[in-house]
């Protein structure tokens, strides 16, 4: 029983280190590489991190990696929440400095790119949830409230990044971009899912 | 079912041509753009289409080594009648440089049918779709930024059609 438990954490690991590293690892082979100057090439790769970064959040906040206890999944969560911050301002710095009109026209919401605008929605989403996570204790947020707030808004970073990337005509190759997107999806439903079970679970025994 | 839809159409068309000759005959705009009755509209720019644009660049024979082919057509508003002598300049991120970078430019002229045709590097994708820019700018005519985005990357040819109104 033991056994299988920690072979069962191992392949939990390694599923979600291939489900990340397989897309990033197959767009640096991808051919467009030959013509991106260095700038374009971090700000892509940035994106993508941004969107391995999505797929670890509802993991670790719903506890569903193993050998990390709640408190550290918490923590951990707290610190890649930041790493995605960083990640998205690293992605549209880059773009900027790659081709400043297109980076201007898609904050302004006046890009001819379907993408763009549900990409922006996600940044603000992202950077919203990072400045309310830094001051919650400052603003007292109490976890009910802190719910309220951040559920509806991680749906936002959610559907928005995915969308974003689905659209895109870049280095990610499809089928590993469309897995790394499900699996994001599916993470984010089965958190939510859980944390209405759990409510009702109280609400009933109450 | 055909006809009930033929007629439909029919209906809402020669609705809009009465009620656009109403406007041109009793607004200015109708006098001084008479060619405007007849119908066809002219091109408005493309949001992004002036990305990256360079004033002036030079007409050429074809831009870098080429391998791509850029073409289209030329037409007055109103009656579409073929413009030739237009200078139609273009650029897109390619395999051999990025949008903005001068190599990447290039300008032609329109034909007496007003069709133009330059060769140019393969285009490929640059801020996730694969996209060419054409501008008219002599004016004589308004100017009309393009942004035309292929079907796919592997593709390796491009239309964009200006139908211009003067200046």
């Amino acid at each position: 029983m033991k056994g299988w438990q920690s072979t069962r954490a191992t392949l939990i690991w390694v599923a979600l280190a291939l489900a990340i590293c397989v897309p990033i690892a197959i767009a640096a082979g991808s051919e467009l590489m030959a013509w991106r100057g260095p700038v374009y090439i971090l700000a892509g790769f940035a994106g993508i991190i941004a969107l391995g970064l999505v797929l670890i959040q509802p993991l670790l906040i719903g506890g569903y990696l193993p050998g990390l206890s709640a408190y550290r999944g918490r923590r951990a969560h707290h610190w890649i929440g930041g790493a995605l911050a960083l990640a998205v301002v690293i992605h549209v710095v880059g773009l900027w400095i790659t081709s400043p009109p297109d980076m201007i026209d898609a904050l302004l919401f006046a890009s001819p790119t379907p993408f763009s605008p549900f990409g922006v929605i996600a940044m603000w989403a992202i950077f919203t949830v990072a400045l309310l996570a830094a001051l919650r204790r400052r603003l007292g947020l109490r976890l009910r409230n802190w719910r309220i707030i951040h559920i509806p808004l991680a749906i936002v970073i959610v559907v928005g990044s995915v969308a974003h990337c689905l659209l895109i005509e870049g280095t990610m190759e499809t089928v590993s971009k469309a897995a790394l997107c499900a699996l994001v999806l599916a993470a984010t439903i089965k958190v939510i899912a859980d944390l209405w079970r759990k409510r009702a679970l109280r609400s009933s025994s109450a | 079912m055909t006809t009930v839809v033929l007629n439909r159409r029919n209906f809402l068309a020669a609705g809009g041509s009465v009620l656009a000759t109403g406007v041109l005959a009793t607004g200015v705009s109708g006098l001084l753009l008479p060619a405007r009755a007849e119908g066809l509209a002219p091109t408005d720019s493309m949001s992004g289409g002036a990305n990256n644009y360079r004033k002036g660049a030079a007409i050429v024979e074809r831009i870098g080594k080429g391998g791509f082919w850029m073409s289209g057509t030329v037409r007055r508003a109103g009656d579409g009648a073929p413009l030739a002598g237009q200078r139609i300049q273009i650029w897109a991120h390619t395999t051999e440089g990025q949008e903005h970078e001068p190599q990447s430019h290039g300008a032609t002229l329109t034909d007496k049918d007003g069709k133009f045709r330059l060769e140019m590097p393969q285009i490929i994708p640059i801020f996730g779709q694969p996209h060419g820019h054409l501008a008219y700018d002599s004016g004589e005519f308004k100017t009309v930024f393009l942004r035309p985005v292929m079907r796919s990357a592997k593709e390796t040819s491009l239309e964009a059609h200006f139908v211009l109104q003067p200046a």
